[in-house]
């Protein structure tokens, strides 16, 4: 099957800075596909090359196969949710959908007809007469959105829609937004810098840094499975410690962070040798607390330390320990309450498998 | 409303009382006074409406007065028609320096007195100035060419002046319509002149009403461009209440005519109000 969208090599310079540098991907048709990077990064600089907005300096955009390098922004087969959702105030709701249509010629007992539809596909029937200012911020969205899939493009655009929104709303249109593309069935390309954004919706994520993809799988491989240690420090909360591979065995290292603390790791095929600098990532959530080691006698890491700090988060919440080498490490308390009354001082035993300290070289 | 508040507000307002009183509605309600009086005999006076008679019935007074009224609606709209992409550009396409220097380069020409700026425009258009001169360097003239004195030389004067007038509004507006608007507009399908038609203008709307009306009231009460590129017959209807009120002496007809100015300028600012269906608060605010 042809993928929906292709771009390749696709490079963008700005005098000397390149803001995207030779990007490669493909999305395949229906997918929710994710670019997840932090700010400044290049991601709404890909979204406008794919729009039309910006030429890219070299590299090519394919749509359905077809290069569209030469088609300008009003006759491409995708379509734009801005940043700041961009509906034209000057018009009503019932105009702003049926903008498109109407652009394209289209009967006005048609556009009637379909703008009624997709009124009514967002969930908002009735609103047609009102004006833009009249609705609220997620009713917006939803505009947005039906605004642009009224002419049933082959890829919709979306650049951040929920930056504006409050945290409880962002929450609520994260689903919603996942329903609305198994509704149309089209292919949504969305760029986000909030990893938890990409994490829920997507099919694909795209984890983007200066410029570059660092890499591209789904939301459990980027989890589970980093590749590069921006992914594994940006994508979740890591621990992270900087030190020196002592000793291989095959992908297990025995590993010596830079404040001594002695710690086995995994390689996960990545070639590593004694003696190199490596930065280890391991998630707090995957470190086990126990009051006695014996409880622990399952992990081949295993320390003592004391509380230094209780960061309370309902089901998120955590615990600082400060092992006696003086290394401070983030550990995600259980929610079976055995440890709701773990307070400051505490001896604590935490314990972690080899396999989950993850390894990469450092290559500065 | 405390005492010390109530004092505040009056010291407050009393300038803005003054000025109205005094130098707008004081100084209307006697010319309207003026205007209804007839001299019958040496220093006797009588109310009647004999001014207005003589204006309705002169057809060269009506003929003048129809004539400043389309002059004025010419240039405002020819005015509109150049400020437009000229604001659209300083607004929307030039970025950073570029823009203030195009700003300024507006506003410049206001550094000199109207007086100086028109005759600017007379060494120019006069039958030995600039532009005859270089036709007739290129061989485009075999004589000198007089291009003072007639309607095409008013219309550029007033066009001149106003532009800056309608700059600044449609400047001001413009700036005030997101880019990603317009983006959404081209990305939704349209094109150049369906963004314009649709997205633009509308959002402009008030800048360019506002523009409008302070163009159009300028033009109409202009007197010196019409009168020093116009020439002494250029039909300005400023011109004739001047002479009435400082050649005549004629200040009973020159207030009249005073009044059907007043009259003309409110009725067509309303009419415009009215077409684009917007009232004085939302366009003055
Ligand atoms: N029109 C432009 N001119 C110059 N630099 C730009 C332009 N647009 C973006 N950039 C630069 O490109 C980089 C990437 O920007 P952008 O794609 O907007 O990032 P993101 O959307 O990931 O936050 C930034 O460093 C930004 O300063
Ligand atoms: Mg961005």
């Amino acid at each position: 099957m042809t993928p929906d969208l292709d771009c390749l090599d696709l490079t963008r310079r700005f005098g000397d800075h390149t803001a995207v540098d030779h990007v490669n991907f493909s999305v395949a048709p229906g997918t929710f596909f994710s670019i997840l990077g932090p700010s400044g990064c290049g991601k709404t600089t890909i979204m406008r090359m794919i729009a039309g907005f910006l030429e890219p300096s070299s590299g090519d955009i394919r749509i359905r196969g077809a290069s569209v390098l030469d088609t300008p922004p009003n006759k491409r087969p995708v379509n734009m949710v801005f940043q700041h959702l961009a509906l034209f105030p000057m018009m009503s709701i019932a105009e702003n959908i049926g903008y498109g249509l109407r652009r394209r010629g289209m009967a006005k007992a048609e556009i009637a007809r379909k703008v009624d539809e997709a009124l009514e596909r967002i969930g908002l029937p009735g609103i047609g007469n009102r004006k833009v200012t009249e609705l609220s911020g997620g009713q917006k969205q939803r505009v947005a959105i039906a605004r642009c899939m009224v002419l049933e493009p082959d890829v919709l655009l979306l650049d951040e829609p929920l930056g504006a929104l409050d945290l409880k709303l962002r929450e609520h249109m994260k689903v919603e937004l996942k329903a609305l593309q198994a509704a149309f069935d089209t292919t949504f390309v969305y760029i986000t810098h909030d990893q938890s954004e990409a994490l829920v919706m997507s099919d694909q994520i795209a984890v983007m840094n200066n410029g570059r993809f660092e890499q591209v799988g789904t939301g459990q491989d980027l989890y589970y499975r980093p590749e590069t240690p921006f992914v594994a420090g940006f994508i979740g909360e890591a621990n992270r410690w900087r030190g020196r591979v002592e000793r291989t065995e095959g992908d297990e290292l025995r590993l010596r962070t830079e404040s001594g603390l002695e710690m086995r790791g995994a390689a996960h095929g990545r070639a590593l040798q004694a003696g190199d600098r490596v930065e280890v990532f391991v998630r707090p959530e995957s470190i086990r607390i126990a009051g006695d080691a014996a409880a622990l006698a399952g992990f081949d890491n295993v320390l003592e330390g004391a509380v230094s700090n209780i960061l309370f988060n309902g089901a998120a919440s955590r615990a600082l320990v400060t092992d006696d080498a003086g290394e401070e490490i983030e550990v995600t308390l259980p929610q079976s309450g055995e440890f709701s009354d773990l307070k400051r001082g505490d001896r604590v035993h935490v314990g972690w498998s080899g396999a989950q300290g993850n390894a990469f070289a450092v290559t500065a | 409303m405390s005492s010390a508040n109530r004092i505040g507000f009056v010291l407050l307002l009393t300038p803005l009382v003054l000025w109205l009183g005094l130098l707008i509605i004081i100084p209307h309600i006697d010319m309207f006074l003026v205007s209804i009086r007839e001299r019958v005999g040496r220093g006797v006076y009588e109310t009647s409406a004999a001014q207005y008679l003589t204006f309705i019935n002169e057809p060269l007074y009506i003929w003048t007065f129809v004539r400043t009224a389309v002059m004025s609606v010419l240039a405002t709209a020819l005015t509109l028609l150049i400020a437009f992409p000229v604001s659209y550009y300083i607004a929307k396409m030039a970025r950073g320096r570029l823009q203030q220097v195009l700003f300024m380069l507006c506003l410049i020409p206001f550094y000199v007195s109207e007086l100086v700026r028109t005759f600017g425009w007379m060494i120019l258009l006069r039958e030995t100035g600039l532009v005859s001169n270089l036709l007739q360097w290129a061989g485009l003239a075999d004589q000198p060419v007089e291009m003072l004195y007639n309607d095409a030389a008013i219309m550029i004067g007033l066009v001149y002046t106003s532009m800056l007038f309608m700059v600044v509004p449609l400047v001001t507006t413009l700036e005030s319509l997101d880019d990603s608007v317009v983006e959404a507009g081209y990305d939704l399908g349209g094109n150049g002149l369906s963004v314009l038609r649709e997205i633009v203008i509308p959002h402009a709307m008030p800048g360019i009403v506002a523009g409008c009306i302070v163009v159009f009231m300028l033009s109409l009460g202009n007197y010196l461009t019409p009168t020093m590129l116009g020439g002494k017959d250029s039909l300005w209807f400023t011109e004739m209440i001047y002479n009435q009120f400082i050649v005549r002496f004629n200040w009973e007809l020159g207030a009249a005519f005073g009044f059907m100015l007043l009259l003309l300028s409110s009725l067509i600012v309303w009419g415009v109000l009215k077409l684009t269906g917007r009232t004085l608060q939302e366009t003055l605010g």
